[in-house]
């Protein structure tokens, strides 16, 4: 049976696809204003954060009236409630970008510590778990979703080799060059955060699909 | 299942003349909990809990195959009395379905039936049914008012009092609250989950998010076949057969 509540789960499903687009443009531009120093790029992407601070509330709220005026059941329950998380993990997503994006106007003006070599490694990383996240969530596709929760380690390591590097050869060394140390060392943090939202929501996706809970149990990946 | 099986269907199968219309079910229902039958009309959930206290046997050319229990101990046993079964398992139907008497004699009458003839008793046990269907103290200033004069939601709750004034042991419900309001249908559903401490019960409903609110088991019945069973917060959320999964999200049914 055709039912209208379909097109609304069709229509919540484009927008979270365009909520998706619009998080992936700005962590890509973020990385781009790091990589190239681009001060506008940077100045882009905190100011595109009040529209998809705008289409967080929006996507939040149908997701309300939907539950509200539906009562729905399994697969269209845990859709919803997919969504309802999604939203804000990606909602999150993008604060995090504007947050390298203003790390790198702190850094911007002056000449870069080193040349950057695990950073953007770990910016690859991010980019790819936060775009596969969202392509399993629309394609209803686990082995993606589990191949995201499980790159998550490297980003972790990455995040430590990046940390490491700067408080040991740098920091601990010469105290003069924290101020250009320290917004480099928050950018791996913030990144390392992005794909720990991606891993969020790559769970969430294998709940949606298959109603297991792998969050805090990492066992029943396998 | 963690809980303890008040009833028992084991491998029932039951046909009104040639229509098979229960295949092989098994199901418990268990003590204290409430337990949701579900399924598009004609999928034989009526026909399943009216089975629990022998009322299909009143329906000429039936046959029944399996066994039904009660607390272990065969119901159709040929030792076993239909009206003692029916007192201990009792049932309210979907229209509320009051004797033409007085609120006090309508729950009275089972009492007497069942041969109590003390006054003193028969009064206290009218006041305490009445009390625990959270009827009391809407009607206690007309108790020898006529039934037909209440609501159909007081009507509804003054059956459950009359059911329960036979002290059963489970209590059956065929779609309590088809023909109620949503205020008297709220009423209802919050004076099972009441009554699930002392009783067992077993509902047939139509309306899934009640099935949903009051039960915690639920069985998916399909063209006589006992789909799924589950506790209902699976059912609800994460059934595992496709079938359940339409129907529980509307997809047919």
């Amino acid at each position: 049976m055709q039912r209208h509540f379909d097109e609304e789960l069709k229509s919540l499903n484009a927008q979270i696809l365009k909520m998706g687009a619009m998080t992936e443009e700005a962590i890509m531009d973020s990385v781009k204003a790091l990589k190239q120093q681009d001060k506008e790029m940077a100045s882009k992407v905190v100011n595109s954060d009040k529209r998809i601070d705008m289409m967080e509330l929006e996507i939040e709220e149908r997701c309300l009236e939907m539950l509200a005026l539906y009562q729905p059941a399994a697969i269209d329950l845990r859709f919803i409630t997919t969504a309802l998380k999604l939203n804000n993990e990606l909602e999150r997503i993008a604060d995090l970008a504007v947050d390298v994006a203003q790390r790198v106007l702190e850094i911007v003006d002056k000449p870069l510590l080193k040349p950057l070599v695990d950073i953007p490694k770990l910016c690859v990383i991010a980019q790819n778990m936060v775009r596969q996240s969202i392509d399993a969530f629309v394609n209803r596709d686990i082995e993606l979703a589990r191949k995201v929760v499980l790159s998550d380690s490297e980003a972790d390591k990455l995040k430590s080799l990046v940390q490491n590097e700067l408080v040991n050869d740098f920091m601990a060394k010469d105290g003069s060059t924290a101020p250009r140390a320290v917004p480099l060392l928050l950018i791996a943090r913030h990144l390392e955060r992005i794909c720990d939202h991606a891993t969020n929501i790559a769970e969430d996706v294998i709940y949606m699909v298959q109603a297991k809970v792998v969050k805090h149990h990492p066992e029943k990946l396998q | 299942m963690p809980d303890n099986a008040k009833m028992k269907a084991e491998k029932v199968d039951f046909f009104y003349g040639p229509r098979h219309a229960l295949k092989g079910i098994d199901l418990d229902i268990c003590e204290n909990r409430v337990t949701a039958i579900i399924g598009p009309s004609g999928c034989g959930k009526s026909t399943f809990i009216r089975l629990l206290n022998r009322m299909n046997e009143l329906i000429p050319n039936t046959i029944l195959k399996g066994k039904i229990s009660l607390d272990g101990r065969d119901i159709f046993d040929p030792s076993v009395d239909p009206v003692e079964i029916r007192r201990r398992v009792g049932m309210v139907f979907q229209k509320p379905n009051p004797f033409p008497k007085s609120i006090f004699e309508n729950i009275a009458y089972g009492l007497k039936v069942n041969g109590v003839s003390s006054r003193k008793i028969i009064e206290e046990r009218v006041v305490k049914s009445l009390q625990e269907a959270a009827l009391w103290h809407e009607i206690k200033d007309r108790i020898n008012d006529n039934a037909l004069k209440l609501s159909g939601g007081q009507q509804q709750r003054l059956c459950i009092a009359r059911c329960l004034a036979v002290e059963p042991e489970v209590i059956l419900f065929d779609e309590p609250c088809a023909s109620l309001d949503p205020v008297s249908t709220q009423k209802i559903e919050e004076l099972i989950l009441q009554l699930k401490k002392d009783y067992t019960i077993a509902i047939v409903t139509h309306n899934m998010q009640q099935a949903a609110r009051v039960s915690d088991y639920t069985g998916f019945f399909l063209l006589g076949e006992l789909i799924e069973f589950d506790r209902t917060q699976r059912i609800f959320t994460a059934p595992s057969d496709k079938r359940t999964e339409d129907y529980v999200t509307g997809r047919f049914g």
